[in-house]
C-alpha cells in the first residue's frame, strides 16, 4: 500500500433528489390517490373560498327568510333572485351554501386539532424517548389510558364538562388524538437514536437537544404524516358524531354533522335533502382524505418501497 | 505506578497527545458484568499513527468509543484515565466534553451508510458539524466544508455539498465523513474501521488521503481495525488487542516482523503471503472466550500452543525494550 495515485472522481450531472421529490414521485403512481388529492384540495379550497363562492351566509339569521324553509333541490327562492341547487333546511337555509360553511368547520376543526395534536404529541414523544425514566413510564402509561377508552365516550365526558363549542370541540379532539403520535413518535426514537448517525453527530460534540430534533425528528415524519392524514379523518368523522349528538358545535354554526343532524327528523317526511347532501359531502370528504393517507401510507412505509 | 508506567515514562520527552492509563470498561447487562476493555494503556504522540487490531468483540471499538466518552448505557468507564493534552477526559462535564468532541477529537465510523444522517443533505450535515465549534456564517461554513472535500480529492465538492447520502457512492459517503472529522483540524482522530465496508481499490485510496492529511497537519490517528495488512502500510505503532487487553504493543516493524505474543503470531501466520505460497495457511484453533466468564489467568491460554501451568495465573505486562511490551509467561519468536 506504497504509492497510490488519487485521482479526482469524475463527477456525473445530477440532480440533488431530496426524499421528498422521490416521495412525491411514487405518490403519482396511484390516479386513485391523485384524484383523492384532486378532490380533497378542490374540497379545501371550496371552503376556504366560502364567502366569496355562496351567495347567502347561512350563520347570517338575517338572510334567511322562513318562508323558504324545506323547499326541495332545484327551486327558486322566493323573491327569484337565486335557486335552491340542493334545497333548504327547516330555518329556510340554502343547503349548498350551509354545506360549504359547514365544511369550513368541519375542516378547521379536523386539521387545527391535528395540527395541534402533532406538534404535542411529537413533542411528548420524543421528550418521553429522550428523557426515559420515570418521565417516559408516566407519559406512555397515560397514553395507554387514553387509548383504552372507547373515544366517543371520553369525547362525551369531556365535552359535558367543557360545553359545546368550535374551541372545545378542538381541545377535546386535541385530548384524544395526541396519543397516537407520541407513542409513535417515541418508539420511532427509540429505534432511531440507536442508528450510528446519532452516535456520529453526538461524535461530532453537537448537543442533546440539537440531535433530538434536528437528527432525529426528521427522520421520525414518514409514520406521523400518516398519522396525521388518517386522524383528519378522525377527527371530521368524530366532530360530525358529536354534533350529531348536539354536544359538539352549537347551533347558530352548524358543521355538517349539525346539519345531519337538523335534516334527520325530515328523513321519513320525504324531505331526504336536508340531511343527504351534507352527509354526502361528508362521505366524499372522509373518503378523499382517506385515500390520499392510504397512498401516503405506502409510499412513506419503508417496508413497503419499491 | 506499575513498572511499566514509569518506565514508558521515562521512553518519550515529548507530550504525549494522548495517554490512556489502565483504562476499564465493562458493560453491567442483566446476564452480568461484561468487561469489555481492560486495563489497556495506550501512548500517542502527536502526528503519529497508532494501529488497534483485534478480532471482532477484542474491545477495540469499545476502546475508541471510550476514549471520546460515547459509551452508552448499561456500558461504562470504571476504572482508568484517558489523558487527552494532560487533561482526563473521564472527569470532564457533558458540556467540557462536547466541546472537545468533534473539535479536537473527531471519530470516523465504520460504516458511511449509517453515519450519514439519510434524510438531511450533505450541506445541512457538515455546516451544523462546522457551526457546533466554531462561530461562522452559514456561508462561511459552507465554504469551509467545500474546502474541507476538496482536499479529500473530491470532484465538484460544491453539487456533492447538495446531494442527499443516498446519491453517493459508498467511497464517496466515506470521504464524507472522513471530511467532517477534519473540519476542525483535530488533534486527534479515532477511525473504527473506516474502510472496512469498502472495497480495495477505494480503501487504498482513502487510506493513503489519510495518511497524507494526517501527516500534513500533525493529526494524531488511530486507526481500529482487524486488517493487519492495512495497518502495516499505515500505522507508526501497533497495539494488538485480545478479549479486552492489548497483548502486544510495539512500533508496526518490530511487532509484524518480530511478533512475540503467540496471538499475534496466530495472526501473522493465517494472512496469505508471498512467502507462503503453497503451503496451507494456519489457522489458531478454538473460539475467543465468553466476556461474561472468563477463564483466570492469560484469556488466550485456551488456544495457545506454549500454555502451561503458570498461565492459570494472570500474565505480566513484560517491557522489551522501551514501548514495545507483550503479556504473556511466555513471549518469544515462536518456533517457526
Amino acid at each position: 500500500m506504497s504509492q497510490v495515485s488519487v485521482t479526482p472522481v469524475k463527477a456525473p450531472v445530477f440532480k440533488p433528489q431530496s426524499p421528498w421529490r422521490r416521495n412525491l414521485d411514487e405518490f403519482k403512481s396511484s390516479p386513485v390517490a391523485v384524484a383523492g388529492l384532486v378532490v380533497l384540495l378542490t374540497i379545501i379550497a371550496i371552503a376556504a373560498l366560502a364567502p366569496w363562492i355562496v351567495f347567502q351566509n347561512p350563520y347570517d339569521l338575517m338572510q334567511l327568510n322562513v318562508l323558504d324553509a324545506r323547499l326541495p333541490p332545484g327551486t327558486a327562492n322566493v323573491d327569484g333572485g337565486y335557486t335552491y341547487w340542493l334545497g333548504t333546511d327547516g330555518q329556510g337555509r340554502d343547503l349548498l351554501s350551509a354545506i360549504i360553511y359547514g365544511l369550513r368547520i368541519s375542516l378547521w376543526v379536523g386539521i387545527g386539532s391535528a395540527v395541534i395534536a402533532a406538534v404535542l404529541g411529537t413533542l411528548l414523544g420524543l421528550l418521553s424517548a429522550y428523557v426515559g425514566g420515570w418521565v417516559d413510564a408516566l407519559l406512555m402509561r397515560l397514553v395507554d389510558l387514553l387509548l383504552s377508552f372507547p373515544v366517543i365516550l371520553m369525547a362525551l365526558m369531556i365535552l359535558a364538562w367543557l360545553g359545546k363549542g368550535v374551541g372545545n370541540v378542538m381541545l377535546t379532539l386535541v385530548v384524544l388524538e395526541w396519543a397516537y403520535y407520541a407513542r409513535t413518535a417515541r418508539g420511532q426514537a427509540l429505534t432511531e437514536s440507536r442508528r450510528e448517525y446519532v452516535d456520529a453527530a453526538r461524535g461530532q460534540g453537537i448537543g442533546a437537544w440539537r440531535i433530538v430534533v434536528g437528527h432525529i425528528l426528521p427522520n421520525c415524519l414518514p409514520p406521523l404524516i400518516v398519522i396525521g392524514a388518517l386522524q383528519i379523518a378522525r377527527g371530521i368523522t368524530l366532530e360530525a358524531t358529536l354534533s350529531f349528538l348536539g354536544l359538539g358545535v352549537p347551533i347558530t354554526e352548524p358543521s355538517l354533522g349539525l346539519l345531519i343532524a337538523n335534516g334527520f327528523q325530515y328523513m321519513l317526511s320525504d324531505e331526504y335533502w336536508i340531511s343527504f347532501y351534507p352527509g354526502l359531502a361528508l362521505l366524499v370528504t372522509i373518503v378523499a382524505i382517506n385515500l390520499v393517507g392510504d397512498q401516503l401510507r405506502d409510499v412513506l412505509n419503508p417496508r413497503l418501497q419499491r | 505506578m506499575t513498572v511499566q508506567q514509569i518506565l514508558s515514562e521515562q521512553v518519550s520527552t515529548a507530550a504525549p497527545t494522548l495517554e490512556v492509563r489502565n483504562l476499564s470498561t465493562s458493560f453491567y447487562t442483566r446476564a452480568g458484568v461484561l468487561p469489555a476493555v481492560r486495563e489497556v494503556s495506550l501512548r500517542l504522540q502527536p502526528g503519529r499513527i497508532l494501529g488497534l487490531v483485534g478480532e471482532s468483540g477484542s474491545g477495540k471499538s469499545v476502546t475508541g468509543f471510550s476514549i471520546l466518552g460515547l459509551v452508552d448505557e448499561p456500558g461504562r468507564i470504571s476504572g482508568g484515565e484517558v489523558l487527552f493534552k494532560g487533561r482526563d477526559l473521564t472527569r470532564l462535564s457533558g458540556a467540557e466534553l462536547r466541546h472537545l468532541q468533534g473539535n479536537r477529537i473527531a471519530m470516523i465510523f465504520q460504516d458511511p451508510m449509517m453515519t450519514l444522517n439519510p434524510v438531511l443533505r450533505v450541506d445541512t450535515q457538515m455546516i451544523e458539524a462546522v457551526r457546533a465549534h466554531q462561530p461562522l456564517s452559514r456561508a462561511e461554513a459552507r465554504a469551509h466544508a467545500s474546502r474541507t472535500l476538496a482536499l479529500l480529492g473530491i470532484a465538484s465538492p460544491d453539487e456533492r455539498l447538495r446531494a442527499y447520502p443516498h446519491q453517493l457512492s459508498g467511497g464517496m459517503r466515506q470521504r464524507v465523513a472522513i471530511a467532517i472529522a477534519l473540519l476542525h483540524s483535530p488533534d486527534l482522530i479515532i477511525a473504527d474501521e473506516p474502510t472496512t465496508a469498502l472495497d480495495v481499490t477505494i480503501q487504498a485510496q482513502i487510506l493513503s488521503e489519510v495518511q497524507k492529511l494526517v501527516r500534513q497537519q500533525g493529526t494524531s490517528l488511530i486507526w481500529i481495525t482487524h486488517d493487519l495488512s492495512v495497518v502495516a502500510g499505515l500505522a507508526d505503532d501497533i497495539a494488538v488487542m485480545y478479549a479486552g487487553r492489548i497483548v502486544e504493543q510495539g512500533s508496526v516493524d518490530a511487532v509484524l516482523d518480530h511478533p512475540q505474543h503467540p496471538y499475534t503470531q496466530g495472526l501473522i501466520d493465517s494472512l496469505p503471503s508471498r512467502n507462503k505460497r503453497g503451503q496451507r495457511l494456519r489457522q489458531i484453533p478454538g473460539m475467543a472466550p465468553d466476556l461474561l466468564s472468563m477463564p483466570a489467568g492469560c484469556a488466550f491460554a485456551a488456544r495457545c500452543s506454549r500454555m502451561t501451568a503458570i498461565c492459570e495465573q494472570e500474565p505480566p505486562n513484560v517491557e522489551l525494550e522501551p514501548g514495545r511490551l507483550v503479556r504473556c509467561f511466555h513471549p518469544g519468536a515462536g518456533d517457526e
